[in-house]
């Protein structure tokens, strides 16, 4: 299979499907490719660097027939729009009675981790996901991050492209063709069976790097990507716990009212699964603290390989466990 | 152009129809038969209908928390209006609106908003889809003095005229942004000056009367439909009423001379003085055309009335197109 990096394929989800459908269209101060060359200047708008109304617009000219990509590069600009986020886009469809629907595409970067300090460093999904009414998606790999901008732009509502940072220039396998990742379906991205790890975006490979040495270990443990936020795959992470009993968390984004605190308790809400539960759930998340510049601080903001490997320890530990599981690290 | 009597019969019509409609809003508030908050248009009635005489079907509006005048001029029905306001089914939003978020997509209403300045990117998303799609379709946005002190308003205009979007701004000037006189606002109290900042024709017009609404508008509509992109006009008006009631009409704050004197210059008796004075209308067709609008007012309520509440069932319904 092809390999291609996080970014290109961002690009190439674009462009096929604004040469599938000419009614999408893309907006933004800057755009990485060169989709002008193909698009032109109709299709393709660089725009002031007027956020508010860039995502008014979209909502203008979703309810209007056509499919425009907002892409505010990078998360913190949409800050800018908050009204037009908060008050319009995510109320508009409902408080109209569904008279009209919005087809709308919001990308934007995330995260931290290179260097960007306090105010471009965040991992504010959360937030998005409290106001009912955004879909919220958040690739962790190359194959997903096409998959599911191309399915946002077909999607016939606003939705949120979360792009990690970090992963921008990571490679990985994605399919020829048509390739389209469902909207609010999970993926078990390595099965086991003592703990599940959930983990979001670049914590998506630092899970799976984990798994990997605990593997050597004699421990089994199963990644939950959600990869969608809202809606959110509560059938896949119930499924998951239910089957190792073990849950670790783990977000770059702060722990207070971030999409870990709302996944543990979808999973403690479910009798079923609480039932089946063998230990305290624990979140691996970023220091309460505005992302710091220094590169010592930085790393010690977000979440670490480490704790994600004491976080599954912990778990174990606390758990009804086999002893010779337990055994190797006591 | 001269309009001709059919016109200025229909201009008039419907100019009476949003005063009785908001007149008859307050009553159902203080009844108790609506909830939330009316925001009435009484006094505004020319330019909304003055505006709206240019637009076709295919063109369309936004509007704010003013609403009403601009729903009505644009061709809503009042029926389903009313219904909205009752929080009945039968209502444009299934009730899940009210009177700040009455829209009709079908007539190119895209919506009451209830954020000040909050419909300016939103029209001008409308306008570069009228643009892309090429017909010579426009979209005007309404909005208030108030409007212009928010950070959106520059950002809609700046970014109209950068593209030379098929829209035209109407701001209309009630002099007070809720409860605060437009000089306490802004340095000069003429906003259709920003529009020299943006490189776009800015003009003043008389709000209450119809006739110069209507002239100016057209200009501005057939530029927009050149392609030669976006006007500011400003109508200068008064509103009649407080900024918003909910249970009752709050105290009045403004100065009596001032109210008195907006009154004696009424957009409604300004038309109806020029239609009888050139003996287009006579006081009899005028008289029919009022006791029209108390019908039609009526059966908007009476169809209200009956139209049933939400079911709490369907209270996620239209969270999410399919």
């Amino acid at each position: 299979m092809r390999e291609i990096s996080f970014q290109k394929a961002l690009e190439e989800a674009v462009a096929e499907e604004m040469r599938r459908d000419p009614r999408v269209i893309t907006m933004a101060t800057d755009f990485t490719g060169d989709p002008l060359e193909e698009f032109g200047p109709a299709r393709v708008r660089f725009s002031p660097i007027s956020e508010a109304v860039l995502t008014g617009m979209g909502l203008g000219a979703a309810g209007c027939g056509f499919r425009p990509i907002v892409n505010w590069r990078m998360v913190t600009f949409s800050f800018v729009a908050m009204d037009q986020i908060v008050n319009q886009a995510s109320k508009i469809r409902y408080m109209f009675g569904g008279q009209a629907d919005f087809p709308v595409t919001y990308r934007c970067s995330t995260g931290g981790g290179i260097g960007l300090a306090a105010q471009h460093s965040q991992s504010p999904y959360s937030m998005w996901m409290h106001l009912a009414g955004l879909k919220i998606i958040l690739p962790a790999t190359p194959a997903d991050a096409k998959g599911l901008l191309k399915s946002a732009i077909r999607d016939n509502n606003p939705v949120v492209s979360f792009e990690c940072s970090r992963l921008a220039s990571r490679t990985g396998p994605v399919p020829d063709g048509d390739h389209l990742v469902p909207i609010g379906v999970a993926e078990v991205k390595r099965a086991g069976t003592d703990v599940t790890i959930v983990a979001l975006a670049y914590y998506v490979h630092e899970a799976l790097a984990v798994a990997e040495e605990l593997a050597r270990e004699g421990i089994a443990v199963e990644v939950v990507d959600p990869r969608t936020l809202v809606p959110l795959d509560v059938d896949t992470l119930h499924a998951s716990a239910r089957k190792t009993g073990r849950v670790v968390i783990v977000d770059e984004a702060p722990a207070t009212c971030s999409a870990a605190s709302e996944i543990a308790a979808l999973i403690v809400e479910d009798p079923e699964t609480f039932r089946t539960l063998k230990a305290p759930i624990r979140r691996v998340c970023a220091a309460p603290v505005p992302v710091p510049y220094s590169p010592p601080l930085e790393q010690a903001a977000l979440p670490r390989r480490e704790q994600i490997k004491a976080a599954v320890y912990e778990v174990l530990k606390e758990s009804l466990r086999p002893k010779d599981v337990i055994a190797g690290f006591r | 152009m001269t309009l001709d009597t059919p016109e200025l019969a229909r201009m008039l019509r419907t100019m009476i129809l949003i005063r009785e409609f908001d007149e008859r809003a307050i009553a159902l508030r203080v009844a108790g038969k609506i909830y939330g908050a009316v925001h009435p248009y009484v006094g505004q009635e020319a330019v909304a209908v003055g505006v709206c005489a240019s637009l076709t079907v295919r063109d369309r509006v936004t509007s704010n928390h003013r609403g009403h005048g601009h729903c009505i001029a644009k061709g809503a029905d009042i029926r389903r209006m009313m219904a909205e306001l009752f929080g009945r089914v039968d209502g444009y939003c299934k009730g899940k609106g009210g009177s700040m978020h009455i829209a009709d997509f079908a007539v190119g209403m895209l919506g009451a908003n209830g954020i000040v300045g909050g419909g300016l990117p939103i029209a001008c998303g409308a306008a570069l889809a009228a643009q892309l799609e090429g017909q010579g379709d426009v979209t005007v946005c309404f909005f208030g003095d108030g409007a212009a002190a928010e950070g959106e308003f520059h950002e809609a205009l700046n970014i109209a005229s950068v593209w030379k979007l098929p829209i035209v701004f109407v701001c209309e000037n009630n002099q007070y942004a809720a409860n605060n006189a437009v000089g306490v606002q802004h340095p000069r109290v003429d906003i259709a000056a920003h529009a020299a900042a943006y490189a776009m024709p800015g003009v003043i017009v008389d709000g209450n009367d119809v006739l110069e609404v209507d002239a100016t508008t057209r200009e501005a509509v057939a530029r927009a439909r050149r392609g030669d992109g976006p006007s500011l006009l400003e109508c200068k008006t008064y509103r009649w009423h407080f900024h918003a009631m909910r249970a009752a009409p709050p105290p009045e704050t403004r100065p009596a001379d001032e109210i008195d004197a907006w009154k004696a210059r009424d957009p409604i008796a300004r038309l109806e003085q020029h239609v009888l004075d050139r003996g287009l209308l006579s006081a009899e067709e005028i008289g029919a055309i009022r006791e029209r609008v108390t019908a039609d007012l009526a059966a908007a309520v009476a169809f209200a009335e009956q139209s049933p509440f939400p079911d709490p069932k369907d209270l996620l319904v239209d969270m999410f197109a399919d």
